[in-house]
């Protein structure tokens, strides 16, 4: 058995009287797609920003690929190799689509001389072949606060994969997108995933996506993880369809 | 040659026959183009979406340099130019350290904090510092040949013109490069610059002490065209002067920096000659009609009469600000 490509332990930590994890253990292996279901304010994009060091943990740790990131501000997390795609796409506004992933391949090369330029042709069909993995080739010159929420969220994952990262984190990769699109997007970024060879977690509140896109699926509810299956065992169980389907379809 | 570039080089090709067209505004040329090197050094930071209002402390501190080793029997021009700028680039490092930990009114206060200490030192250490009567900086040897008045200030014009667009070459140069991309990013978002596993607090030094240096060789280059240095140079209202040039020039903008303090220089000095009362008015009003009327400045109304020059002209326009403010 392979050793996991990050692992939480025994992770705690509370807002106030608010318990967002509470003792937590969770494994995500390598080439397994994995989402996060649970009802809102339950602690699932709290566990992805203590993945990615946004926050520390009051108690626990956090393993990728067997190095204690814990502790490590997220810029040294993301060198290791955890990319992070946000529920609100973080971009740079002024800039163009192809800029933005010009600025995401010099910080992964991290050039610092003053006298280089951005516009090498190499780089330049490598950020082709990205805009054309997620499908935005013909919104390469535009610039990003100017597209769509769908587009902005698929150059926000483009802008993550620009890292070369072996671990992808996402909250939310569907929300605020069209529901006629959803499913367009989803394709697209699997197999974008899957051509970068890249492990994915994602938070998602679709049961449609999390049916169709995820290998596995975790239960966080009161900042625990209650159980963990396949799509088709978890979504299938009446402790989920009471207290996660339900809140959805509500 | 593309509408755009045309203006900005007949200005040039103007400005390299000042000394024999106009040798009256020889003078007053040196200095604006030197404070347009300093004020290049606040717009670099206005680009990162910070302005400092205490970038006089970079500009006093290589004069007083300068003048301390002018006094020495090391006094030429070029090594003064070396040790003013890296004196204030080496100030902008340590200051740096500590300011960009903070953002927004946070920032600029504290650059103010920290040239208003240096300017109390000035002014307090009478004995090292000559108080508020200042020092001389004697005329330089340059390259070990002393000039006369004429020649000197004729040098003096032209050097500081080759540094001007020198300068304004390399920075223009560093904000298209990769690492002066990701300066920029500081002003629009810090959070995915983290999440690109870069330090906006390390991004944002490097340049700081870009714009330390710049406003140094500016401070240089008046103190040696005025033969003096007085505290005033590093005080609030020359910080404020250079923020006021940037915002006149077109925030943001390299060569709006260089229109800028041409345009404000001769302003002031016209208003100075022929409304000696009310010079600061003059100038206020000419700052609020900009602002108003033309909110991106002198580039910002030269860009958009270029554009519609170059309707007719198939040359690409500026897709994104950052191309525009080229």
């Amino acid at each position: 058995m392979t050793d996991p490509l990050l692992e939480a332990r025994g992770l705690e930590i509370r807002f106030g009287g608010v318990v967002a994890a509470d003792g937590v253990n969770l494994t995500i292996d390598e080439g397994k797609n994995l989402a996060i279901i649970g009802p809102n304010g339950a602690g699932k994009t709290t566990f992805l920003n203590i993945c990615t060091g946004w926050l520390k943990p009051s108690k626990g740790q956090v393993f990728f690929r067997g190095e204690d990131v814990t502790r490590l501000p997220p810029r040294k997390i993301v060198q290791r190799g955890v990319a992070r795609a946000f529920q609100i796409p973080q971009l740079f506004g002024e800039h163009t689509a192809m800029e933005n992933l010009m600025i995401a391949v010099s910080a992964r090369e991290g050039r610092q001389s003053p006298l280089l330029q951005m516009q090498s042709q190499p780089e330049r069909s490598e950020m082709q072949d990205l805009l054309e993995l997620v499908g935005c080739t013909d919104v390469a010159d535009a610039r990003v606060d100017e597209l769509s929420e769908g587009q902005r969220k698929l150059i926000d994952i483009a802008v993550a994969l620009a890292l070369k990262p072996r671990l992808l984190l996402m909250d939310e990769p569907t929300s605020g997108v069209a529901s006629s699109e959803k499913f367009e997007i989803m394709d697209i970024l699997v197999k974008a995933l899957a051509q970068a060879d890249v492990t994915a977690v994602f938070v998602e509140h679709d049961m449609g996506i999390v049916e169709n896109y995820a290998d596995e699926v975790a239960v966080w509810n009161s900042g625990e993880v209650q159980m963990r299956g396949t799509p088709a065992e978890i979504l299938a169980h009446p402790d989920v369809i009471r207290d996660v389907i339900g809140e959805e379809t509500a | 040659m593309s509408t755009r570039h045309f203006l900005p080089l007949l200005a040039l090709l103007l400005l390299l026959f000042v000394p024999m067209a106009a040798p009256g505004l020889q003078i007053l040329l040196t200095l604006a183009l030197a404070k347009a090197i300093a004020v290049m050094g606040v717009t670099l930071l206005l680009r990162a979406g910070q302005v400092s209002f205490g970038h006089a402390l970079f500009f006093g501190i290589s004069a007083y340099a300068a003048a301390f080793i002018a006094a020495t029997s090391l006094d030429d021009l070029v090594l003064l130019l070396i040790a003013g700028t890296a004196g204030a680039a080496l100030s902008g490092l340590l200051v740096g350290l500590f300011v960009v930990r903070y953002r927004g009114i946070f920032f600029g206060m504290l650059n103010l904090a920290f040239s208003m200490i240096f300017w109390s030192i000035l002014e307090k250490f009478y004995h090292y510092t000559g108080g508020a009567d200042g020092l001389r900086l004697p005329r330089p040897t340059v390259l070990g040949l002393s000039l006369d008045r004429a020649p000197f200030e004729l040098l003096l014009f032209y050097l500081t013109l080759a540094l001007t667009i020198g300068l304004g070459w390399f920075t223009l140069r560093f904000l298209g490069s990769p690492i002066g991309q990701l300066f920029q990013t500081v002003k629009t978002n810090e959070t995915r610059l983290e999440y690109l596993g870069v330090s906006a607090r390390t991004t944002l030094l490097k340049g700081y002490v870009l714009s330390a240096a710049l406003c140094g060789i500016g401070g240089i280059l008046v103190a040696t065209a005025q033969g003096i240095v007085t505290p005033s140079y590093a005080y609030w209202i020359r910080s404020g002067e250079m923020v006021f040039i940037a915002v006149l020039g077109g925030a943001g903008s390299i060569p709006g920096a260089v229109a800028g303090a041409l345009a404000y220089e001769i302003v002031r000095a016209y208003a100075a000659a022929f409304a000696a009362d009310i010079w600061q008015l003059v100038l206020g009003v000419f700052l609020l009609v900009v602002i108003l009327f033309a909110p991106g400045g002198l580039a910002g109304i030269y860009t958009a009469i270029a554009n519609r020059l170059s309707r007719r002209d198939p040359s690409p326009t500026a897709h994104s600000p950052n191309e525009a403010r080229q």
